[in-house]
């Protein structure tokens, strides 16, 4: 009875590792994706000399998140940073010409 | 036939050759002409502030507001930069350890000379601003750089803004293509949207002089660079040029960039220029 109850319970911490370790690889590759797109695109920015603070301060969110094993943090504040930092690649294309127009004449 | 023909022929190279003419003399869109920019950049705030007096401007809000101005005025009696004035005195005169000081590195030894920064020089190809040529000074003479936004250097220029008070600016740009180039980049610079908030430095500085962004006045873009360095009690102490560009940028949220990099040193050059004739009035105080 002992034995049979010592071996359902270990089946059961089988499968459930089984189950929670690929979830938490895709969770890992996930953030990957998103915080190698977020770095591309304030790379970008900065090849434009137009990154934003917030930007820089949600990829460093993202990486603390992270190290901390926090991946569903770490993947909102990779994409938050990726969205950022294509608004600032916006701003700074768009105003290539666009400060024209505020000239004093 | 053959007159009415070469009449016509005439008649076309004359009109080709007028037009030819017209499209040269017009500037172009994108003509860079700072003396018409700076014209331009005057009137635009003296026909906005009808009554504050031309000279005035360099006093940034409170030129704009007559309560600040009282306040500021009483300030003035015992003027809270008045120990950077004092530290930079003695910075400005103590030997480096070669035995030179900061007067063998400038014209007329140093003093009564802040209205001529910055300046273009041909010979480097880029604009060479006051902080810049400090720290030049110091590494020429074996001493290492000051931090451009920290105390000592706001001392120092603190000092040799003092030694030129009332002196008009007079800031020159010679018919350099480069020394336009860095004109054009300083005004492109300034009128350029950045940050998450999305402001331009002419978004507080032109369109919004005294107006309040939260506490503050707003100071008008003519003449603000007159009274640097400046006392914030805001910072608690002295600030640049160069720690007032970094924070603009900052609380736009922006990435500031480096301390007297090209784009700051440009973008000084330009205000600076557009300020010429207004006096010197640093160091400064502001809340």
């Amino acid at each position: 009875m002992m034995r049979a109850a010592i071996k359902g319970a270990m089946l059961a911490a089988c499968l459930l590792i089984a189950v929670a370790v690929p979830a938490r690889a895709a969770l890992e590759a996930d953030f990957k994706a998103a915080y190698a797109a977020a770095e591309a695109a304030e790379k970008e920015a900065g090849a434009l000399r137009n990154q934003w603070i917030t930007a820089e301060a949600q990829l460093k969110a993202a990486k603390q998140a992270a190290d901390k094993g926090d991946f569903d943090t770490a993947t909102a504040s990779a994409r938050e940073a990726e969205a950022l930092a294509k608004a600032s690649i916006f701003q700074a294309t768009s105003e290539k010409e666009r400060w024209k127009d505020a000239e004093i004449h | 036939m053959r007159a009415r023909f070469a009449i016509s022929l005439a008649s076309a190279v004359l009109l080709l050759g007028a037009f030819a003419v017209i499209v040269r003399a017009a500037p172009g869109a994108d003509a860079v002409d700072p003396a018409a920019d700076a014209k331009a950049f005057r009137d635009y705030f003296v026909k906005r502030f009808p009554n504050v007096k031309l000279e005035d401007f360099v006093n940034g809000p409170y030129s704009m507001n007559e309560d600040m101005r009282r306040q500021w005025q009483e300030k003035e009696e015992f003027p809270p930069y008045e120990f950077a004035l004092e530290a930079g005195k003695e910075m400005f005169s103590k030997p480096f350890k070669n035995g030179k000081t900061y007067a063998d590195c400038f014209e007329n030894g140093g003093i009564g000379i802040r209205q001529n920064y910055p300046y273009f020089d041909a010979k480097e190809g880029e604009v060479i601003t006051l902080e810049l040529a400090l720290n030049r000074c110091r590494e020429a003479n074996g001493e290492a750089p000051l931090s451009y936004v920290k105390d000592d250097m706001a001392s120092l220029t603190a000092y040799m803004a003092f030694t030129s008070r009332g002196k008009p600016f007079d800031i020159k740009i010679p018919n350099d293509p480069r020394a336009l180039a860095a004109y054009e980049n300083g005004k492109r610079y300034f009128y350029t949207r950045r940050g998450q908030l999305n402001f331009s430095c002419a978004s507080c500085h032109v369109q919004s002089p005294g107006e309040r962004l939260r506490a503050e006045t707003l100071a008008p873009a003519l003449g603000i660079l007159n009274a640097m360095p400046i006392y914030r009690s805001e910072w608690a102490g002295m600030g640049t040029i160069s720690r007032r560009f970094v924070t603009c940028n900052s609380q736009t949220r922006a990435v500031p960039e480096e301390p007297q990099s090209e784009d700051y040193r440009d973008l000084e050059y330009f205000l600076s220029y557009v300020s010429n004739g207004l006096p010197v009035a640093g160091p400064g105080a502001r809340p």
